[in-house]
């Protein structure tokens, strides 16, 4: 079954072989090409000359989580508008003003965070 | 079509692989990593199913969004994970007792399945034709007006993540000092500068 659709996204499979063999190559041939010869001390992980303190893993803070999430949700909004900005024209008034109430319903939560100063890295 | 069989099978192995890596891999990070790996396979599944909107927005979104926010969850949480699965094959049985547990529910659901009369005819009803319209316009024809209640709760499911969000998060530290860019344009010299005589072998 060849389908249209399919035969669009063939380039994009052709990049992606490309790709694939690329990276494949390139680390391939360092791994195999390159003199290894490792002990205990090259190894280990170096911090400037002194044992290292602690794990490379520290705690983030819980800021980057919300801003994360907050992310997350205006990305939603904007894959929301993918389909209605192509189907505007068949939907008519009504597809309209039902973005437009779903737009204003996201603004509220816009407006309250930009009050909470949730936007702002103190 | 060859290739889109050997498209599929390459896909759905590279995805089936990469899901048991990502309970399996030692580290919590390359877990998150696989999972990303297993997101883009599952796009390309989607695409070959012909959904590619679906397979755009999983990438947009899975990938660009919620895989970050996985990465951020377990650099969040500082917890000694070797210590932590040291423990893990004393409860395998327990857990895998309780999968199998799952699994026969989720037969017995499956089982009692009853397909609703008049499906198949449903089904069988003449979807537009791909070449016609695209994907995402025949979402976009039916999610704004047929179905605006559900669309309209997303957006209210939305608000409250967001709003949920911020209650359980945001704090303020307590004496920080911020530029005021507003105060600083708004200081007139007279009212912070003094001049005062002092006499000499005296103080202020």
């Amino acid at each position: 079954m060849s389908t249209p659709l399919i035969i669009e996204y063939l380039p994009i499979l052709v990049f992606l072989l490309i790709g694939i063999a690329l990276a494949v190559v390139m680390v391939g041939a360092s791994y195999i090409i390159s003199p290894k010869n490792p002990d205990a001390e090259k190894v280990s992980p170096y911090e400037c000359g002194f044992e290292p303190f602690e794990d490379a893993r520290t705690k983030f803070d819980v800021r980057f989580y919300l801003v994360s999430i907050l992310f997350i949700i205006f990305d939603l909004e904007v894959a929301f508008l993918f389909p209605w900005a192509i189907a505007l024209g068949d939907i008519g008034l009504f597809g309209f003003w039902s973005m437009m109430l779903f737009l204003g319903i996201l603004t509220i939560g816009f407006i309250y965070e930009w009050k909470k100063g949730a936007l702002e890295w103190e | 079509m060859i290739l889109q069989g050997i498209a599929f099978y390459v896909f759905a192995a590279l995805l089936v692989a990469s899901g048991v890596m990502v309970i399996s891999s030692r580290n919590p990070v390359h877990s998150v990593l696989y999972l990303i790996l297993a997101f883009f396979q599952a796009a390309g599944l989607c695409l070959l199913m012909g959904a590619e909107f679906i397979a755009m927005i999983l990438i947009i979104v899975y990938v660009g969004a919620v895989a970050v926010l996985f990465l951020f969850v377990v650099m969040m949480l500082d917890i000694n994970f070797r210590e932590l699965r040291q423990g893990a094959l004393e409860v395998l049985p327990l857990g895998g007792l309780i999968g199998l547990i799952l699994l026969a529910e989720l037969a017995a659901v499956v089982g009692g399945w009853i397909v609703a009369p008049g499906v198949e005819k449903l089904a069988a009803a003449p979807t537009p034709a791909i070449t016609s319209v695209t994907n995402t316009q025949a979402l976009g024809q039916l999610m704004y007006t047929q179905y605006v209640y559900l669309f309209q709760a997303c957006g209210i499911v939305l608000l409250i993540a967001m709003i949920g969000a911020i209650v359980l998060t945001l704090r303020h530290r307590e004496g920080v000092r911020k530029q005021n860019i507003g105060d600083q344009l708004a200081r007139r010299r007279d009212e912070v500068v003094a001049i005062r005589k002092v006499s000499s072998g005296e103080g202020v």
